[in-house]
């Protein structure tokens, strides 16, 4: 009889405690177990595929390809590019990120209008094109740590300004960039928000995007990041490639020194 | 027509795993668009992988399959060099195939 | 006055004009052939079931059904379903509270292993299920459920 009682308690133990149990998973246990099983086949890996054909596709009125393009480090040379970004180019006297080096390079090779593709629409006409020409250039940069240059003495200015970018309050609600990202420890719901006045980590922050988005399936570049950000502050976004934006790029990268890439990345 | 599929055919052991990354919107159809039209249902219906030109594999897909599609299967026997293709159908009756060799 | 011949021409007219514009029922839009449109249209495991000709489903260890715990976000759920069973002849996926429960049919030759993964949209918290259609006509399931943080249908 004891026995019987016995076994039974331990079956009612036994029923209850995986939902004890599953309490106890933390929800962050949750999501880093839920983002591992999506890291392999990054539907990024798409998005590489299709900017890896553009950029040896002959395009746009000088029917010509992007291979001659210079990213920073000569022409034609994509490897390691993507982890010295941004940075000053002699050919525009001044310092650029990786997407407003596309434009240049798509103006000046191709013939195709750097001011129209940075009024269309973030995901259609160019600006698709641009997305996937990112995905495809970060990727050959994937694990390799970020080292901008800051020899030049615009690259510096850039940095100050970036800084002061980072941390200017404005907008209704009196937001700056430094209100989520100023500090460790801060998280929007079940979103970790990342200190972006120092470096975060490995494949955190700057060091994360571009990125594929699962809650769109879009692929966003850091231009497009930011523009996200700013419409959450309630700024009006300062346009693509921007020297704020390319600022800020310059500020968070910077920061970021020695942190592996893992772009093109994958994120909520 | 559609942008390329990623496959990717690895040996482990005596199967090949394929994992395939497919470009489809796969649209539900029950979202609206800013005017509040319906956005008509648009999804990859069927799938199907040969290895060596022989099926291995057929699926039917709904449309509650995720945007940009991820499969997974393993083909038994395969060897390095073998050749595995997917194709896919959609509702509008849209096609792709792709082909990659097992390594 | 009009004909029935009249009328029944008008309306496939009509019917070509909506076809056309994307606004016929789902069921006459579906367009690969042998594409089962009831079963992705049934809303529940014994309807999907039902359309699919098979027996009611009954619980086993031997099916397995892999999936988070916690999706961050229900546009992109990765969802495995197996079986270590022989004769296995179909492997189901379904998201019961999905507007249509069943995402997948998978098809098991004997040239693939009876395991799937692939990625799913949940529109809520559900619970999630493999299902093994047997050669035998035997149906056994697993189910495991899922936390959605965020809805995955959109709207």
């Amino acid at each position: 009889m004891t026995r019987i009682l016995w076994a039974g308690a331990a079956a009612a133990i036994a029923a209850s405690s995986p939902a004890v149990w599953a309490q106890q998973k933390s929800s962050a246990e949750g999501i880093a177990e839920y983002r591992a099983m999506l890291a392999d086949g990054n539907p990024a890996e798409l998005f590489e595929a299709k900017g890896e054909a553009l950029w040896k596709t002959r395009r746009g009125p000088k029917n010509a390809t992007l291979e001659a393009c210079d990213l920073g480090k000569g022409p034609g040379v994509v490897k390691g590019a993507f982890v010295e970004l941004p940075r000053y180019f002699a050919d525009t006297g001044r310092v650029q990120d990786l997407e407003s080096r596309l434009l240049t390079c798509g103006e000046t090779l191709q013939g195709i209008s750097a001011a129209e593709t940075a009024a269309t629409p973030f995901g259609r006409g160019e600006q698709a094109n641009i997305e996937a020409l990112v995905a495809y250039i970060s990727a050959a940069s994937g694990g390799m740590k970020f080292n901008l240059p800051q020899g030049n003495p615009e690259e510096r200015k850039m940095f100050e300004l970036g800084k002061r970018a980072f941390f200017y309050r404005a907008g209704s609600h009196g937001f700056a960039c430094a209100s989520c990202h100023g500090e460790a420890g801060k998280r929007i719901r079940l979103q970790d928000l990342p200190d972006l006045t120092k470096n975060p980590g490995n494949g955190i922050g700057f060091a994360a995007w571009p990125a594929y988005r699962v809650s769109s399936g879009e692929l966003w570049g850091m231009q497009r990041r930011l523009n996200d950000c700013y419409r959450q502050q309630r700024f009006p976004y300062p346009g693509f490639g921007s020297d704020v934006t390319i600022a800020l790029a310059v500020y968070m990268g910077v920061n970021a020194k020695g942190a592996e890439s893992i772009a093109p990345s994958i994120k909520r | 027509m559609a942008d390329p599929m990623r496959i990717r055919a690895q040996m482990s052991g005596d199967k090949a795993t394929v994992r395939v990354l497919m470009a489809h919107e796969m649209e539900t159809g029950q979202r609206k668009d800013a005017a509040g039209k319906v956005i008509p249902a648009w999804y990859i219906q069927q799938v199907q992988a040969k290895l060596n030109g022989k099926d291995v594999l057929s699926a039917q897909w709904g449309p509650a399959v995720a945007k940009n599609p991820f499969l997974q299967f393993m083909i038994k026997g395969a060897k390095a060099g073998d050749k595995v293709s997917v194709s896919w159908v959609d509702n509008r009756g849209d096609t792709r195939t792709d082909e990659a060799v097992v390594s | 006055m009009p004909t029935r011949r009249h009328a029944l021409s008008a309306s496939a007219k009509l019917a070509l004009l909506l076809l056309g514009a994307g606004i016929l029922p789902a069921a006459a839009q579906a367009q690969a052939a042998g594409f089962n449109q009831a079963a992705f249209d049934a809303k529940s495991l014994a309807e999907v079931m039902k359309a699919l000709g098979a027996g009611a489903p009954a619980a086993s260890g031997d099916v397995t059904v892999s999936a988070p715990d916690i999706a961050e976000n229900g546009a992109v759920v990765p969802v495995g379903a197996s079986s270590s069973l022989p004769g296995v002849k179909r492997l189901l996926v379904l998201v019961e509270k999905n507007p249509s429960a069943l995402s997948a049919i998978f098809d098991v030759s004997e040239m693939v292993d009876a395991n799937f993964s692939t990625r799913v949209k949940m529109g809520q918290s559900s619970d999630v299920y493999a299902v093994a259609m047997m050669n035998d006509g035997r149906v056994l399931y697993a189910k495991k459920e899922v936390k959605v943080t965020l809805g995955g249908c959109g709207g």
